[in-house]
């Protein structure tokens, strides 16, 4: 069964640019994406305006019965998060991971127009590889 | 290098040897500024192959370069004069100085006798460039073809280079290949050099 649900990334202003769908776990259509995203950006934002914590960033991780959802917010507020498996571990690390490809494959791409959906075939097939590496780690503990 | 060896001590600053310098640059700071190169010439051309004509111009210029730099540093203010000299001299040491490794292959095309190809598992600079769909087959490498046009151009061996992908077998992503058509007169000298 695989760890990872599905991974969303959101532009600053709350847009979903990436969707990828891991397993049939938690799968949604695309309306329901779309939604999720926006509402995850305004929740976030809604968080950290009403924490009790001076300095907060925002949600880091949602806990749920069914899954857990493990957000990261990169210097210029763009949202990576991945829906994963109950008391999945090392979602930080692999959030960070995936935050370095997009810098990479990405934002060096000079065919990437900022904040607009994310087309580029060697950001897919790099993911791919992380992804599967994070189950194998896994399966190795 | 001169004065290897024995400390010598220059008094004037100009009477030093000048230093080889740091070989290698940021990757990620080249791949932003060769990003930016690809995107400002996309905003002035409107079709596919004007594109490609423009980034080979860029080349064109650091290949005339780089051949000038490098026969003073590496072989003593001398040129290649002959072909598979000048080739080998473009697989082998201009592309150590600039990728920091040789070309994966060099070959002679199979149709025609003009023809060589310098093949590039991945070119450098299209270590982070996925190009749409849209856009057929237009290949960034067209930059490092105009290098290996100004530096063939340069020695005396005018010749079209063009960049293309190849797919390889059981490999996702295709490899580049970088096509040098010789003009007619080089093979007329090479032939009568023996």
């Amino acid at each position: 069964m695989p760890a990872v649900y599905s991974l969303y990334i959101i532009n600053k202003s709350g847009g979903l640019i990436y969707h990828k769908d891991y397993g049939s776990a938690g799968r949604m259509d695309t309306n329901d994406s779309l939604r999720l995203a926006s509402l995850w950006h305004s929740m976030h934002a809604i968080s950290q305006q009403l924490s009790p914590v001076a300095g907060c960033t925002g949600i880091e991780l949602l806990e749920a019965d069914t899954f857990d959802l493990h957000c990261f917010q990169s210097l210029t507020g763009t949202k990576f998060f991945v829906v994963a498996a109950p008391g999945t571990q090392n979602m930080e690390s692999l959030l960070k991971h995936i935050y370095e490809l997009y810098t990479d494959y990405v934002l060096k791409n000079p065919f990437y127009e900022m904040e607009m959906p994310i087309r580029c075939e060697l950001f897919d097939i790099n993911l791919t590889q992380a992804i599967q590496n994070d189950r194998f780690a896994l399966l190795g503990r | 290098m001169i004065g290897v060896g024995k400390t010598k001590q220059y008094a004037n600053v100009l009477d030093r040897p000048i230093s080889k310098g740091k070989q290698e640059v940021s990757l990620s700071a080249f791949a932003f500024l060769f990003s930016e190169l690809v995107q400002y010439n996309q905003t002035q051309v409107d079709n596919i192959a004007e594109l490609e004509r423009r980034l080979e111009d860029a080349g064109y210029a650091v290949g005339a370069r780089v051949l000038e730099l490098l026969c003073h540093r590496e072989k003593g203010n001398r040129r290649e004069t002959r072909l598979l000299g000048i080739l080998s001299f473009v697989h082998s040491t201009v592309w150590k100085v600039l990728f920091g490794k040789v070309a994966d292959s060099l070959e002679k095309g199979t149709e025609h006798e003009d023809e060589y190809m310098i093949s590039e598992k991945e070119l450098l600079v299209n270590r982070f460039i996925s190009v749409p769909k849209d856009m057929g087959t237009f290949n960034c490498g067209a930059f490092v073809a105009g290098i290996v046009r100004g530096v063939l151009d340069g020695a005396g061996f005018p010749a079209v280079v063009t960049a293309h992908f190849v797919p390889v077998d059981g490999q996702q992503r295709p490899r580049t290949t970088i096509l040098i058509k010789f003009a007619e007169e080089v093979l007329v000298r090479e032939a009568r050099l023996g």
